[in-house]
C-alpha cells in the first residue's frame, strides 16, 4: 500500500516535471511548404508589373498633359501678345489742369501706339477727349476736343495716316473716376484710345 | 390774431399790427382822413421806424375761400410774389376781419370811389373797398379774385385812386388739367401788366439738364416734366423766341448732333448738315430763322450759322486755328453776337457782327489776372450780357453792361455758373452748389433777392423761356 503511493507520487512528480520541461522547450517550426513559396513569388511579380504599367500610363498621361499644357500655353502667349498690344494700344494718356498738351512722360505712350499701328496697318481707332468737372461744361467739349486733336497730331506727325484716327469729344460728361480731389480730376482729364476696326489678329510690332 | 401777419418789411409789419391794434380799438368809428394820414398811426402804439413805401409798391391779396379758388390764389400770390415787383401783403385772420365788406362802402367814401373806378370798368363790376383802410395798410394794390359761374374773374384795385383798374375774366381749365397753372399763370402776369404797365414773367418755363436728359418746369417750381426723347445724352437746350420750340446737342455715334424739338408735340428734327462734327451750343436768333452753334473739328471750335427755316446755307463765322470760338448768343435785336472765344489764351466774352465781322473783346479782363469766362447770354432788354468767370478756382456768375462795358460780379457764395435771363431782363435762373449740392437757383438783380427753383441735386444748363403767350379767351 505504502509502495503504491510512493509510485502514484513519483508517477505525478514525473508528470509534474514532463509538463514543465514541454512548456519550457516549444517543438521547433516546421518548414514552409514548397507550393506555398511558388505563389508568394508570383504575387510579387505581378505586383510589379502592375506597378510598372501604372507608371507607363502615368508617363503617357502626364506626356499628353505636358503637350495639352504646351499647346494651351502657346495659345495663351499668343493671346497675351494681343491682350498686351491692346492694353498698351488703350493706355490713356493725361493732361494738365485746362491744357491740351501732350505731356513729356506720356510720349512714350503715344510712340507705342505709334509702332502698334504701323505694325498692323489695317488697325483704326477712335480717340475720346475727356475733361474734369472743374471747366465750363460747354467749354469742356472745346477742351476735349483739343486733347483728343492734340493726341491725333502726335501720332499723324509719327507718320500715321490721319485717316485711320477718328476724335471726339466728351468734355465732362463721361468721367472715368468719380470724386470731387485732385486724385479723381487728374485721372478724368484724359484721353481715351479704342480699335475701331481692323483688330481681329492684332500683331506685336 | 395780429401776430400771424406776415409782411414782407418787418417794419410794414410792425406797423400793420399797430394800426390793426388801433383799427380794432376804434372800429367803425374810424375815419377816411384818420387812415389817410399816417399821423393816425401814431395814436395807436408808438413804434420808432415809420415804414417807407419805397420802390416796390404793396400789394394785398384780398381774402377769400371756398369757390375751388384757393389754388388759384394761392398760384397767383406766389407768382406776385416771385416776380419781386411788390411787397405782398398777407391779411391775418382772412375773413374773420372783415376787412374786405362790400357793405362798408356807405361810411364816406363816395366821392373818391366815383373815380377812375367806375369808368375803368363800365361801372357794372364795382366791387368797393375800403381804399382808405388798405391805403394805411401799406397797399397800393389790391387783387381779388373771384368766381362767376365757370368764369374766374379777377379784379385789380389801385388803392390811391380808390378805384377798379382793371377786371380780367378767364375760363381757367380745371385743377389738374395740364393747361391749369400756365393759364393761372397767365392770369398773374394780366394782373402784374394791370398794375405796372409791364408783364410779368410768371407764365415761363425753364428747360434744363439732368443725367443727360432735358426737363422743364415751370418758373414756380411746379410742374416738372421731361422732355427729351430718347436715351442718348444731351446738353446745352436753348429756347426758339416763340416758346414753342427749342434746340438741343445730343451725342450721338461719337459726334454732337442738333436737334430742333416742339415743346407741344415732342416731335424733333436733326438740324440738316449736323451729325458730321461734333456740334454744341445752339442759339436762336430773335427772329426763329437762324441757328449759330460751335462745331469741333480737326481745327478746333469755330461758329457757324444755318437757316433753320430753309435748311439752307451753312456759314462759318469765325476761323480760330489756334483758339476756340463757342457758346453763340444773339443781341435781341439780332444784329451781334457774343460769344466764347479762347484767343486771348483763356476762354473770355468777346462780340462780333451777326455776319462774323468785326470780332472784338466785350467784357473787359486783366490779361493774366482774370480767370477763364464762360457761358454768356444776352439780356432780352440787350442792356447786359450775363456770363461767369473763375475766381479763385470756383465760379461766379457776372453781369456785363453792354453799353459801358462794364462788369460787376452778382455772386459770391459757393459755385455759380450758366446763368439764364428770365424775359423780364431782372431775373436770372443759374446752377449753384450754395446748399451742398449743385441745383437752380433763381436771382433777382433788383432787389438781390434769391430763391431755389429746385431741391434737386445735379440739375445744370438751365435755359429760361420767353413769355409763353397761349393767350386763354379773356374780356378786358
Amino acid at each position: 500500500m505504502k509502495s503504491v503511493s510512493l509510485l502514484l507520487a513519483l508517477g505525478l512528480g514525473a508528470a509534474v516535471i514532463a509538463a514543465a520541461s514541454c512548456g519550457g522547450n516549444p517543438p521547433p517550426q516546421t518548414p514552409t511548404p514548397a507550393i506555398d513559396t511558388a505563389a508568394e513569388n508570383q504575387r510579387v511579380r505581378d505586383s510589379i508589373a502592375a506597378a510598372e504599367a501604372e507608371r507607363a500610363r502615368q508617363a503617357q498621361a502626364e506626356a499628353e498633359r505636358i503637350a495639352a499644357q504646351r499647346r494651351a500655353d502657346s495659345l495663351a502667349a499668343l493671346a497675351r501678345a494681343g491682350e498686351e498690344v491692346r492694353t498698351t494700344l488703350a493706355a490713356m494718356i493725361h493732361f494738365d489742369l485746362d491744357k491740351s498738351n501732350i505731356r513729356a512722360d506720356d510720349m512714350g505712350v503715344l510712340d507705342q501706339k505709334v509702332a502698334i499701328l504701323q505694325a498692323n496697318p489695317e488697325l483704326k481707332i477712335r480717340i475720346g477727349g475727356h475733361c474734369d468737372e472743374r471747366g465750363s461744361d460747354e467749354y469742356n467739349l472745346a477742351l476735349g476736343n483739343r486733347r483728343a486733336q492734340s493726341a491725333k497730331q502726335y501720332l499723324v506727325s509719327h507718320g500715321i495716316d490721319a485717316s485711320r484716327i477718328e476724335t471726339q469729344s466728351w468734355g465732362e460728361e463721361r468721367p472715368l473716376v468719380d470724386g470731387h480731389d485732385e486724385n479723381a480730376w487728374s485721372q478724368n482729364r484724359r484721353d481715351e484710345f479704342e480699335v475701331t476696326s481692323g483688330g481681329d489678329n492684332i500683331r506685336r510690332p | 390774431m395780429t401776430r400771424r401777419t406776415v409782411g414782407r418789411s418787418e417794419g410794414r409789419t410792425v406797423i400793420v399790427t399797430a394800426f390793426l391794434v388801433s383799427l380794432l380799438s376804434f372800429g367803425p368809428t374810424v375815419r377816411q382822413s384818420d387812415c389817410q394820414d399816417t399821423s393816425a398811426i401814431d395814436r395807436g402804439v408808438r413804434i420808432g421806424i415809420i415804414y417807407r413805401p419805397g420802390v416796390r409798391p404793396g400789394l394785398v391779396m384780398l381774402p377769400r375761400t371756398g369757390m375751388g379758388l384757393d389754388s388759384i390764389r394761392t398760384i397767383v400770390a406766389r407768382d406776385l410774389d416771385y416776380s419781386d415787383r411788390f411787397e405782398v401783403i398777407t391779411l391775418p385772420g382772412g375773413d374773420s376781419i372783415r376787412l374786405a365788406t362790400p357793405s362798408a362802402a356807405p361810411r364816406g367814401t363816395g366821392t373818391r370811389r366815383s373815380g377812375s373806378g367806375t369808368t375803368a370798368t363800365g361801372g357794372a363790376q364795382s366791387r368797393t373797398l375800403n381804399y382808405p383802410l388798405y391805403q394805411a395798410l401799406g397797399a397800393d394794390f389790391a387783387l381779388d379774385i373771384t368766381a362767376a359761374g365757370d368764369t374766374t374773374v379777377a379784379t385789380l384795385h389801385d388803392i390811391a385812386a380808390a378805384g377798379i383798374r382793371r377786371t380780367v375774366r378767364v375760363k381757367l381749365p380745371r385743377p389738374g388739367d395740364p393747361d391749369f397753372r400756365q393759364a393761372v399763370h397767365r392770369l398773374a402776369d394780366q394782373a402784374v401788366q394791370a398794375a405796372l404797365g409791364t408783364p410779368g414773367i410768371a407764365a415761363t418755363r425753364i428747360l434744363f439738364v439732368k443725367d443727360g436728359k432735358v426737363y422743364q418746369i415751370d418758373q414756380d417750381g411746379a410742374d416738372q416734366k421731361l422732355v427729351s426723347s430718347t436715351d442718348r445724352q444731351a446738353m446745352s437746350p436753348a429756347w426758339g423766341a416763340d416758346g414753342r420750340h427749342f434746340a438741343y446737342m445730343e451725342f450721338q455715334a461719337g459726334k454732337g448732333w442738333l436737334y430742333l424739338q416742339e415743346m407741344a408735340t415732342g416731335k424733333r428734327t436733326a438740324v440738316s448738315t449736323t451729325g458730321s462734327a461734333l456740334d454744341f451750343t445752339p442759339a436762336f436768333s430773335p427772329d426763329g430763322q437762324t441757328l449759330a452753334f460751335s462745331r469741333a473739328t480737326e481745327e478746333g471750335t469755330d461758329l457757324y450759322t444755318i437757316n433753320v427755316k430753309n435748311n439752307c446755307c451753312l456759314r462759318r463765322l469765325t476761323v480760330g486755328r489756334f483758339s476756340d470760338n463757342l457758346s453763340p448768343t444773339f443781341s435781341p435785336d439780332g444784329q451781334r453776337i457774343a460769344f466764347v472765344s479762347t484767343r486771348p489764351g483763356l476762354p473770355q466774352i468777346y462780340v462780333m457782327a451777326a455776319d462774323g465781322t468785326d470780332q472784338q473783346l466785350f467784357a473787359p479782363f486783366d490779361y493774366g489776372v482774370t480767370g477763364s469766362s464762360n457761358a454768356p447770354e444776352w439780356s432780352p432788354d440787350g442792356q447786359s450780357v450775363a456770363f461767369h468767370r473763375d475766381v479763385a478756382g470756383t465760379l461766379q456768375v457776372f453781369v456785363l453792361d453792354v453799353r459801358t462795358r462794364t462788369v460787376r460780379q452778382l455772386t459770391s457764395v459757393g459755385r455759380n455758373e450758366d446763368p439764364t435771363w428770365a424775359p423780364d431782363s431782372r431775373h436770372l435762373a443759374f446752377v449753384s452748389d450754395r446748399s451742398g449740392y449743385r441745383q437752380l437757383w433763381i436771382i433777382d438783380l433788383d432787389t438781390g433777392r434769391i430763391r431755389p427753383l429746385l431741391q434737386q441735386s445735379g440739375a445744370r444748363l438751365p435755359a429760361w423761356s420767353p413769355r409763353l403767350t397761349e393767350a386763354p379767351s379773356t374780356t378786358p
